[in-house]
Formats: C-alpha cells, sequence, structure tokens
C-alpha cells in the first residue's frame, strides 16, 4: 500500500498548479518587429517578469499574446520591459536611442506606425 | 493598418552600396495564386533581412557572405533558395500540414532528417520525404537510410529484418505508435513488419535513455512512429508495389471530413509473395511465401476553439508465412519428418482512444488520456517444434501538462497502468502467466531561452514481477558558442525477458532449449536491467559557401542484470541470468554535407564493442560488427510548375567482419567476411499527383553462400538457420507507383 502513496505523492502537482492558476489572466496586444531575433527579444523581455506564465510573439500578425497574474505584475510593467527592449507597443513607445541600436532586421518602420 | 517594413534600407544603403534582389512571396489557394504578406526573407546566418508587403513583394540587399535565402512564414515550411544571379525570385510557399505551432523548431534547409537544436535529448525526426527512399514497404525497412538504426536479417528461413540502436536489438528498444507502446511481447519478432509505410507521417528516434512519460523498458533508445491523420492527409492515395523478388503490395487510404470538427480514414494495406525462390540451392527458400491483410480506420475529432482533439482508432491484421523447404507443402508434409517446413500465422486487433484537451485561456495546460487495447494472437510451427503465443494487452495513461511559474519552466506529470494476459506454448509446455503495473511520473524541462536546457523525469513503478523501482532520466542541452550543441544524457530502464517472442529464430534451429533458472520471475530468471549515458556534440559549419553539418555520439549501455541468449555452445541455446559484465559502447560520427539545393551527402561510421560475459568468455556478441560505415547520396531536380521532378539516391552500408558462434560451418574463432551494400532508387513525379519509382537493392549482387546449416539434414541436430550475416536473395530489382487525389 505504501507504493500507491508514492504514486499519489507524484501526481500531487497536478493537484496543486490546477488550482493555483486560476487567477491567470490572458490578453492579446500589437507588438512592433519583424523577425525571429525580435520574436525572442520580446518574448524574453516578458518572460523575465515575474507573474509572466506564458508570451508568445506572432511574426506575421505582430500581435503578442499573453497569460499573467494580475496580482504579481501589472500590465503596464510588461509594455514598458518589452518597449526597454526596443519594440513599441500599443501603450509605450521606446527610446530612440534604443530604437536605433535594434538588430537589423528588428528595425521596423515607425514612421507608418499608428502607435502613440 | 499596413505591416510591411524594408527594414535595412535606410542605414546601410548608404554604407554599403550593394545591388539588391527583387521577388514575390505568393501561396496556392485552389487554384488561384495569393500574396503572401509579410513573410520573413532573410540571408542565411546573417540579420540582414526584410519582410513582404501587401503585395507579397520584396527587396534585399545582397551580401557576400551567403548565397543562401531563407524564406519563413507561420504555418508554411521554411525554404532556402539559392540565390545565383539578379534575376526576379517568385517563390511559392509549402503548407506545413504536420507542424505543431507551439513547437518552435529550427530548420536550416527542409531537410529529410531533422536534428533539432533546442531540444535537450538526442531526437532525429525522419519525415516521409526520407521514408520515401527506403525501398520498402513496412516499419522494419524504413531505416535503410538512417545510421543510427542497423538493419540486420534475423535468420534464413522467416526473411524478417531485426533492427538495432546502439548495438542492441529491437526488445531493448520501446517501439511507440503515436506514444502508444506498440512492439512489445508477443509481437517483439515480426511487429515490424505489420506497420505499413505508408501509413507513417514521420518517425522520431531518440538516442539514449529517452523521456519518462512512455515507460520504464526503454534501454537504449525510443522510436515512435506518427501515423497519417485523417485531418490532414489527402483525401485519396493509392501506391501499387513490384519487386523481382516476388512481392506484391498495395496500399490504399481514404479521408474524408464529414464536418468541420470530424474526420475519418480507411487504411487498407496487403501484401503478398507466391512466388518459390532458391537461388542458391539449397532445397529451401530464399524468402518465405506470405500474405497480408491490414486494415486500419481512424476517426479524429478537432474543436479548436474550445480546445479539445481526439483519436478513436481501429485495426485488424492478418499475416501468414510459410517457410522451410521448396518443396514443403503443409497438408502433405505436416508433422511428418520428411519434408521441413513451417507456417506462422498472426491475427492482431488494435484499437485505441486518444484524448487531448488544451486549457482555452491557458494555451501552456493541457491534459492527455490515451488508452489501448491490442490482442495478438500467433500461431506456428516451425518442423516438428510448436510455437504458440497470444498476448492480451491493455494500457491507459493520464498526462498533465502545465508550468511552473512561466513557460520556462514546464512539466509534465501523470499515470500509467498496462496490463498484459499471456497464453503461452512452446512444444508441449505451457508458460501462461499475468503482468501487470501501474506507475507515475513527473518530467520536469527548463529552458533558459539561451544556451541551456534541461530535462529531467523520474518515475515510480509497482510491477507484479520486476517489484516496486524507481526509474531516474536526466537530459541536458548546452550550446557553449553558437553553432555548437553539447548534449548529455543518463537513465535507466528494466524489462522482463520474453525468451521464446523476443528469441523465435531459435525455433529455425534444432538446438536444445537450456532455460538455467534461479528461482527469477520470469521464465525462473530475473529481469533485466540497465543504464545508459551518453554524451553527444553537434556543430555545424562552413567552409567557403559550403555548409557542412557533424555530429559526434558516444553512448555506453551497461547491464546490471541481463538475461543472456547463449549460442555458443553447438546444437544448445542457453538463457541465464548475466554473470559479470554486459556493455555496449557505440561511437557515432556522422557528416551531413548539402553543396547545393539539389544534393545532399551523409556520412556515418560507427564503432560498436557490444561484449557479453558468456560461460566461454566476455566477447563481442556474435553477428555484431564492431565497424560500420554509411553514405547517402541525394540528387533532386526542382520542382517545375506542375510540379514534375527528377528523384535519385544512392546509400552504401559497409559492415566490418562479424563473429559468428563456433558451429560445424563455423569453426570456433571464425568470423564472417567484411562486406558492403549498395542500393538506389529514382522517382519521377509527373506533378503533384502521380509519381513512379523504381530502385534496385544489392547492386552489387553480395549473398551468404550457406546461409543454412545442416540444411542437407533439417530434422538433425545441427540444423540451424539462424547464423545469418549477410543478404540471402541476392540483386532486387523493384518498382511503384504512387497516386494521391488533392
Amino acid at each position: 500500500m505504501k507504493n500507491y502513496f508514492y504514486l499519489l505523492l507524484l501526481c500531487l502537482p497536478m493537484a496543486l498548479t490546477a488550482q493555483k492558476q486560476s487567477k491567470a489572466t490572458s490578453v492579446s496586444f500589437e507588438v512592433n518587429g519583424n523577425c525571429e531575433q525580435c520574436k525572442h527579444r520580446i518574448e524574453k523581455a516578458g518572460l523575465a517578469l515575474k507573474g509572466v506564465k506564458m508570451i508568445r510573439w506572432e511574426i506575421p500578425t505582430h500581435q503578442l499574446s499573453l497569460i499573467y497574474d494580475p496580482n504579481k505584475v501589472e500590465l503596464d510593467k510588461i509594455h514598458k520591459a518589452i518597449a526597454a527592449m526596443g519594440h513599441d507597443t500599443d501603450r509605450f513607445k521606446a527610446k530612440d536611442s534604443i530604437y536605433n541600436s535594434l538588430p537589423m532586421c528588428c528595425l521596423y518602420d515607425r514612421s507608418e506606425s499608428e502607435l502613440q | 493598418m499596413k505591416k510591411y517594413i524594408l527594414c535595412l534600407l535606410w542605414p546601410w544603403a548608404s554604407l554599403v552600396a550593394q545591388e539588391s534582389i527583387q521577388g514575390i512571396i505568393l501561396l496556392q489557394e485552389g487554384s488561384a495564386s495569393v500574396a503572401v504578406e509579410g513573410a520573413n526573407v532573410y540571408w542565411e546566418g546573417t540579420d540582414v533581412g526584410t519582410t513582404t508587403d501587401a503585395t507579397g513583394a520584396f527587396r534585399i540587399n545582397k551580401t557576400n557572405k551567403t548565397n543562401q535565402l531563407i524564406i519563413r512564414y507561420l504555418g508554411f515550411i521554411t525554404d532556402t533558395l539559392t540565390v545565383a544571379s539578379d534575376a526576379k525570385i517568385t517563390h511559392f510557399l509549402t503548407p506545413d500540414l504536420g507542424s505543431n505551432l507551439d513547437e518552435v523548431t529550427v530548420v536550416q534547409r527542409r531537410k529529410a532528417i531533422q536534428k533539432s537544436f533546442l531540444k535537450a535529448q538526442n531526437i532525429y525526426t525522419v519525415n516521409s520525404t526520407e521514408l520515401l527512399k527506403a525501398a520498402c514497404c513496412n516499419l522494419s525497412e524504413s531505416f535503410e537510410t538512417n545510421p543510427s538504426i542497423d538493419v540486420n536479417f534475423s535468420d534464413a528461413i522467416t526473411g524478417t529484418k531485426q533492427i538495432r540502436m546502439l548495438g542492441l536489438t529491437s526488445p531493448y528498444l520501446m517501439i511507440t505508435e503515436e506514444n502508444i507502446p506498440m512492439i512489445r511481447g508477443a509481437s517483439q519478432a515480426y511487429g515490424l513488419t505489420f506497420i505499413p509505410g505508408t501509413w507513417i507521417e514521420s518517425i522520431q528516434i531518440t538516442k539514449g535513455a529517452g523521456s519518462v512519460v512512455n515507460g520504464y523498458e526503454s534501454i537504449s533508445g525510443q522510436i515512435n512512429a506518427e501515423l497519417k491523420k485523417p485531418f490532414s492527409d489527402v483525401p485519396f492515395f493509392a501506391n501499387l508495389f513490384s519487386s523481382v523478388n516476388g512481392r506484391n503490395e498495395v496500399n490504399l487510404h481514404g479521408n474524408v471530413k464529414l464536418s468541420d470538427k470530424w474526420s475519418t480514414g480507411i487504411y487498407v494495406h496487403g501484401n503478398q509473395r507466391t512466388q518459390r525462390f532458391d537461388k542458391n540451392q539449397d532445397n529451401f527458400l530464399d524468402l518465405p511465401l506470405s500474405k497480408q491483410l491490414n486494415f486500419f480506420n481512424r476517426w479524429q475529432y478537432t474543436n479548436p476553439e474550445k480546445g479539445w482533439v481526439s483519436f478513436l482508432s481501429f485495426r485488424w491484421m492478418e499475416d501468414q508465412k510459410q517457410l522451410g523447404m521448396m518443396d514443403y507443402r503443409p497438408e502433405l508434409h505436416r508433422n511428418k519428418q520428411s519434408v521441413w517446413g513451417s507456417e506462422i500465422d498472426t491475427q492482431r486487433f488494435d484499437s485505441s482512444l486518444k484524448i487531448g484537451y488544451v486549457f482555452p485561456e491557458l494555451s501552456y495546460q493541457s491534459f492527455g488520456l490515451q488508452m489501448a487495447f491490442s490482442r495478438h494472437d500467433q500461431k506456428a510451427y516451425y518442423g516438428y517444434r510448436n510455437y504458440n503465443i497470444e498476448q492480451q494487452s491493455f494500457f491507459a495513461n493520464l498526462l498533465f501538462n502545465s508550468i511552473i511559474g512561466n513557460t520556462k519552466n514546464k512539466f509534465k506529470s501523470g499515470i500509467n497502468v498496462t496490463h498484459d494476459r499471456y497464453i503461452e506454448q512452446v512444444d508441449q509446455l505451457d508458460f501462461n502467466r499475468v503482468d501487470y503495473a501501474v506507475g507515475g511520473f513527473f518530467e520536469y524541462s527548463y529552458d533558459s531561452l539561451e544556451d541551456f536546457s534541461l530535462v529531467t523525469g523520474l518515475r515510480l513503478d509497482h510491477h507484479n514481477r520486476l517489484g516496486t523501482f524507481l526509474t531516474p532520466r536526466v537530459h541536458l542541452r548546452y550550446l557553449p558558442v553558437e553553432k555548437t550543441v553539447v548534449r548529455a544524457s543518463l537513465g535507466s530502464g528494466r524489462k522482463s525477458a520474453n525468451l521464446f517472442a523476443e528469441n523465435q529464430t531459435l525455433f529455425g534451429t534444432n538446438r536444445e532449449l537450456v532455460i538455467r533458472q534461479n528461482g527469477g520471475s520470469i521464465y525462473g530468471l530475473r529481469p533485466e536491467k540497465a543504464w545508459n549515458y551518453g554524451l553527444s556534440v553537434r556543430r555545424t559549419f562552413s567552409l567557403g559557401s559550403q555548409e557542412f553539418d557533424f555530429t559526434a555520439d558516444y553512448y555506453v549501455t551497461r547491464f546490471t542484470d541481463r538475461v543472456v541468449v547463449d549460442w555458443e555452445k553447438e546444437s544448445q541455446i542457453a538463457f541465464y541470468n548475466l554473470e559479470g559484465k554486459s556493455q555496449a559502447n557505440s561511437l557515432q560520427l556522422e557528416l551531413d554535407y548539402n553543396p547545393s539545393k539539389n544534393w545532399s551527402f551523409r556520412f556515418a561510421y560507427k564503432n560498436e564493442q557490444v561484449k557479453t560475459d558468456y560461460d566461454r568468455g566476455y566477447f563481442q556478441n556474435p553477428l555484431t560488427p564492431k565497424h560500420r560505415f554509411f553514405g547517402n547520396m541525394g540528387w533532386e531536380n526542382e520542382r517545375n510548375e506542375k510540379g514534375a521532378q527528377w528523384r535519385w539516391d544512392l546509400t552504401f552500408h559497409q559492415l566490418g567482419k562479424q563473429r559468428l558462434v563456433a558451429t560445424t560451418r563455423d569453426p570456433q574463432g571464425s568470423f564472417a567476411p567484411a562486406y558492403g551494400l549498395w542500393n538506389t532508387q529514382w522517382t519521377r513525379a509527373f506533378n503533384k499527383q502521380l509519381e513512379v519509382y523504381s530502385g534496385l537493392e544489392n547492386i552489387g549482387n553480395y549473398r551468404q553462400n550457406r546461409p543454412i546449416i545442416g540444411a542437407e539434414d533439417p530434422f538433425g541436430t545441427i540444423f540451424d538457420a539462424a547464423q545469418v550475416y549477410a543478404p540471402i536473395f541476392g540483386r532486387m530489382i523493384y518498382m511503384g507507383l504512387r497516386w494521391n487525389l488533392n
């Protein structure tokens, strides 16, 4: 019977995480960028923040899908972290100096940007 | 909202006054060509890139670093174009139907064998392009162009091929079909020939310990075959195959989309050989007479909004083989000791249900449930020896995937249950047994998103014969410098040895059976246990404009307990638990080289030291070459606008000398000579629907002269058809046709 107890123990994380993640909120917004390198930069910037659970930026649509815990991190803070890497979001714009130092393929066109 | 950017123009144009290349990227939608907006176009290995505009057009500056232009667009196959002139490029994208958008794979070039840079485990994916290179016709023959897996001849009468990885035979591999353990127990000997090649979508080969998710039984590696899915497969497919060795095959697939959520597929396979051949004039058939019918029906339910995917599959198979002497007729000669013959009849039924659920709000979290039931019933006799085995098997697996904190830290956890009932008869002896196991597992993976990742898993199982035990496995991946990946793995595995099912070749001999029982739980022997550890380094580099991909692997499998199969004494086969050492060390060096888009080369060298402590001493296992050399060269031209294309490939295998057990034919200490085999194949695609192919196997017509020992007296004590080190049938020509309706 002791064996089955250990088995249960192994399955415990299942039950725990299933409950804990009820606070997760999912949003989607636009972030500027072009290529695989941008994708890596944007996702890394987001994941570096505590409370960001999942982040995925898609090259063709420029849409960022995000799942985060609003009790641990504010949405603005995530926008800011991504803008600080040089990628304009629909709330925050990157500093020109940072934008200018982006890798070549990430120099997205700012002139036509509708973002403020 | 315009999303297009020509990102490199202004800062660069003034500095590097280079010419630029223009082009347009399109995709086929029905009969119309549609412009692709937002596709990424960049020079390989550089950060010079751009995206296409609303008309699909792009302009990119030339670079002197490379002429390889990569076109990338999500959901489509990433293409690499070799840009030789300044002509305007018009390129059509191909939808990547098999792609799972959650998975990021770095593909430098659309290769038939893809080795991942990102996964911690050493996994090769063999896709359908590569599968087409193999002559024929089922899973056991799908590995002939893959250097990681060796294909051997199991014996001189059944014509079955046996596979090995890291020097160990298939019972030490875990072979799964869509992650459900498939080739185990009763189906060990012939099970690979029961999965038709055309049903296979791709194969994943994991070298070394593998993941804990599917069980504890994998010792030297895992092979997973993904079958075609009704949702993404073509509506109709037909394949015909015929070879001069008398084998004819038919494959028909039909897939119907019943609604936007339901689809179903019916797959039918039949093969037969009715011609008798005896080229080596030993009065024995070189290849068995055979007949197989195989039906497969699967239902797929996909509901992306709600996050459900489900598969329900049924399969029924019947396989009949007749082997032995040329003149053997079962109705006349069965049970009479005049003409030696054998019949093997197998019926198999498989059913499985898979349900997957992805939480709609939390795309990183999912549940999976797999259940499978199978019944395998084999009735066979070999001369005056009888062997019947029936296995009823139930398998269930419940899996939960999620993250810890964020998606850099993922885990899989779950439980699985197996239940196997065996009814086995060896001559007059019954070996009936029931095996069951319950296990739980937890696997954690970490990805730094930079240069390091780790997958580590632990499982705890309780088995009625193996006891209660832990199975740990660890995989690491590290990129010390760009373009170099180092992987390491360590893990344990164990299994119960199905003595007769795994060693059915012994019935093709008149050797006396000896089981040296020691009170163990399976046939009176203790179960097998082993550790596997290994290191792999992969590096891509360029010389001039040529790109190379080099991999070096070294794996060690060390048995702490093993059931030794000892053929060393003539007229006897002995099974006993290992006393001393049994170890397989495998070194593989591999170089892939693609000088142009049309040509590809692959070379590999393998050194396998597979040694066991037998009664007579510590030796290399019999019929296991220490050295192997492999070469494959492929050529294809580009498809024209109709989709017409030529493809050609040539494969070379060189096998070093193999140790032979002492028999009247091969005195003690003798070795089989080293030899080489050449295979080639041509394919002509007339358009995207119709292809014909033809090939030659064993071009040099290399054959083993006297494959059967004691063929003149098949009921005598020295008769032995298992000492086979080379092909029995010589050169083989085949041709076939593939037709699909799109």
